[in-house]
């Protein structure tokens, strides 16, 4: 086992992808002799040449647009979006083309990109460089989503995503680049956990809560100063957003019988609302209270003194525990 | 090969219009002299004022980031020129779409101090009124203003206005889509916009040659538009070339681009560290051509600024730099229930049942410490 930042990891990742198959390409805006505003491509250009770690243009669109081309030829991408709320411009490319692609070709075209997108706030950043993005993707068939919450994952599931012969969007939660884990670099990618599998990081049995990227972290916070009040959580990491694996999320809630959903995106056709609706169908009759969504606000992301407030937090997050458990809590007393 | 490669023709070179030197010696240009013809030394040392002014709220606010006032500022040093000559050429009723780095003209412009501060401060995502000068506010999003600026300049043509837009971008930004389809979209409508690019020759780490092959100004011709490559140091030069893109728009003559040849001396914002990507070579050739010391000896050597006059000047960048410190210091954090305010213009019953619960739970840790601060256990 090696201790490495998140950052550090999905470099890692993106090394030992790149030996192991040489049609392997890195894409983005100061990936190269930077390497990369987050520093996750360091080294990088240096060791593989030019031609593989591609300082593109500034160009989002370009950036997916000739990966989709790449592709057609045969190789495997890996775009980086420098920050979340760059996105856009490559947003058509992603929805139109790299989402379809496969079935438009009745799957004799195969677009196996991942894009890599760092997400999320609490950094302090400008406008457009603290969002969370992942709603649209994930609202779009054909891409697979993923957002990972430690450095072993981000060093596991962005090789199979590499792999993945599916096109990927993997978020990055920039918050926590700095992090360290523990990252077994030897792991044989057929015996690690399906890219696809949520994992239960904290077992508990009176509430239920579901997250990922950013916010695992916190969460795991907000179960221990519950436990000191005596109420037990469970955190569930999803890991992979698109598909969600309900399995883990079913079992859980039918022990609890409690739900509660976190995440920074906005709350409305949030992941928060999908995940309430699909529990809600698989588990209604184990429920004991109506499922509990703790997300950032409707609002466009706001100015860094205040993300404080838009971003939940361990305390927004029990707040929601109590209200899932019926103990009194900020909205003890409003019908509905 | 596949990387984008660095292409020869983007220092300096024949075809650049220059009326002064580096060393601040007189050149002769034909084209932009006209344009200049009114400007006296009086003219003259107003400029450099300015550009010294600018400057130094660049250092105060530099050093306002590294003492944890500022959260993030896109410096400008070495683009004083292109900044101040710029927003010389404009009148009132012209429209300005800027990028992030262009506080130098909201300053000219009129934006207070702490207004532009905000915005680097986090404290409000942006400082001023557009319509209060005619400045749109910073944008980030690389190119996206050119398409605001053609736009605006498609109703000043509807409404037969003899006002103009102008769009400020960078070299980087003439790589994204945008840029292109405003171009596009300016010389079909034949819109009065001017496309001012700042080719400081990086995009954070990455060099203009990587981003154009040939020199930028020759991109415009192809859609229609034409274009002047300018020595973006020299004040006087973007002074009359801005002046020709203006009498071009208010006669009619549709949209024109200026390619000002300049450089980014500080790092693209300071969370960047350009050691990683530049030598300081380039940096030392580039201080030779300083547009505030190039402006300063073109005047002295003729004995139009004497030490009163450099020390008013001086004078003037202190006390701009103290109200600058002052204003960020002083500057009160935004209201938390803020957040949800401006984001329809009317009411919202989601976002207004979100403020209402948002407001109920803030009202909870009333008496207690600050909201986010508090240990566990201590919530109501």
């Amino acid at each position: 086992m090696t201790t490495l930042t998140l950052n550090q990891a999905i470099n890692a990742g993106l090394r030992k992808a790149m030996e192991d198959d040489p049609k392997v390409v890195l894409l983005g805006e100061d990936i190269g002799t930077l390497g990369g505003v987050f520093r996750v491509t360091d080294g990088l250009m240096k060791d593989f040449g030019s031609h593989r770690v591609i300082d593109t243009p500034l160009a989002e669109s370009a950036i997916i647009g000739t990966a989709v081309g790449l592709a057609y030829r045969g190789f495997r991408p890996v775009c980086e979006i420098q920050f979340d709320g760059f996105i856009y411009p490559g947003f058509d490319q992603i929805v139109s083309q790299v989402a379809k692609l496969h079935m438009r070709t009745h799957g004799q075209v195969r677009m196996p990109l991942t894009i890599r997108v760092p997400f999320g706030g609490g950094i302090g950043s400008p406008e457009h460089h603290s969002e969370s993005p992942e709603a649209y993707f994930v609202h779009t068939s054909g891409l697979r989503v993923i957002s990972v919450s430690n450095p072993q994952d981000a060093y596991t599931m962005l090789r199979q995503a590499i792999a993945s012969d599916d096109p990927v969007l993997f978020f990055e939660p920039k918050r926590r680049y700095h992090a360290k884990g523990e990252v077994d670099l030897d792991l044989d990618l057929s015996r690690a956990p399906a890219m696809g599998a949520a994992r239960v990081v904290s077992a508990g049995t009176d509430v239920t809560l579901v997250t990922y990227g950013p916010l695992v972290a916190t969460a795991l916070d907000a179960a221990k100063a519950a436990a000191d009040e005596g109420v037990s959580i469970e955190v569930i990491d999803l890991r992979s957003l698109s598909p969600i694996d309900y399995g883990p999320l079913e079992e859980s809630v039918r022990r609890t019988g409690r739900l509660v959903v976190t995440h920074e995106a906005s709350e409305t056709l949030g992941l928060g609302a999908e995940i309430v609706a699909a529990v809600t169908e698989r588990c209604f009759n184990y429920l004991e209270s109506a499922p509990v969504r703790v997300t950032g606000f409707d609002i466009p992301y706001p100015p860094s003194k205040l993300e404080k407030h838009h971003l939940p937090d361990l305390d927004r997050m029990l707040d929601g525990v109590d209200r899932a458990l019926g103990r009194p809590n900020s909205l003890s007393g409003l019908e509905g | 090969m596949l990387e984008a490669t660095a292409s020869p023709g983007t220092s300096p070179q024949p075809g650049l219009h220059q009326l002064i030197a580096a060393d601040g010696s007189a050149v002769t240009d034909e084209l932009l002299a006209p344009f200049v013809a009114d400007v006296d030394d009086e003219q003259l040392r107003g400029l450099l004022g300015e550009m010294v002014v600018i400057r130094r709220i660049d250092f105060e606010a530099t050093a306002l980031q590294r003492q944890g006032q500022l959260a993030l500022w896109p410096p400008m040093l070495g683009q004083e020129a292109a900044q101040i000559g710029s927003v010389h050429a404009l009148e009132k009723d012209d429209f300005i779409f800027p990028t992030y780095r262009e506080n130098g003209v909201a300053y000219c412009r009129g934006a207070k101090l702490a207004g532009i501060m905000s915005t680097w401060r986090g404290s409000a995502n942006t400082g001023w009124d557009p319509y209060e000068f005619n400045m749109a506010t910073p944008q980030i999003i690389i190119g996206a203003q050119t398409l605001h600026a053609t736009g605006y300049a498609m109703g000043l043509a509807m409404e037969g206005k003899e006002s103009l837009a102008i769009a400020y971008l960078g070299d980087g930004a003439t790589s994204q889509g945008d840029v292109h389809e405003s171009m596009v979209f300016a010389a079909s409508f034949q819109a009065p916009v001017v496309f001012f690019c700042q080719n400081n020759h990086w995009a954070i780490s990455e060099p203009v040659g990587l981003q154009a092959h040939a020199p930028i100004a020759g991109r415009a011709p192809g859609y229609g538009i034409p274009s002047l490559r300018i020595d973006g140091n020299d004040v006087l030069a973007v002074l009359a070339a801005t002046r020709w893109a203006a009498t071009r728009a208010r006669s009619g003559g549709g949209p024109s681009f200026i390619e000002a040849v300049t450089y980014r001396m500080g790092a693209h914002t300071t969370a960047d560290d350009p050691t990683r990507y530049r030598g300081v070579t380039e940096l030392e050739e580039w201080a030779a051509k300083d547009p505030i010391a190039r402006l300063r000896a073109f005047l002295q050597v003729r004995g139009q600024l004497d030490a009163g006059q450099e020390a008013a000047i001086e004078a003037k960048a202190d006390a701009v730099a103290a109200e600058l410190r002052a204003g960020c210091i002083g500057m009160p954090d935004p209201a938390p229930m803020s957040i949800f305010d401006n984001v329809y213009t009317a009411a919202h019953a989601i976002l207004d049942r979100q403020r209402d619960h948002y407001e109920r739970y803030l009202a909870g840790f009333a008496g207690t410490a600050e909201v986010n601060t508090l240990p566990a256990g201590a919530r109501p």
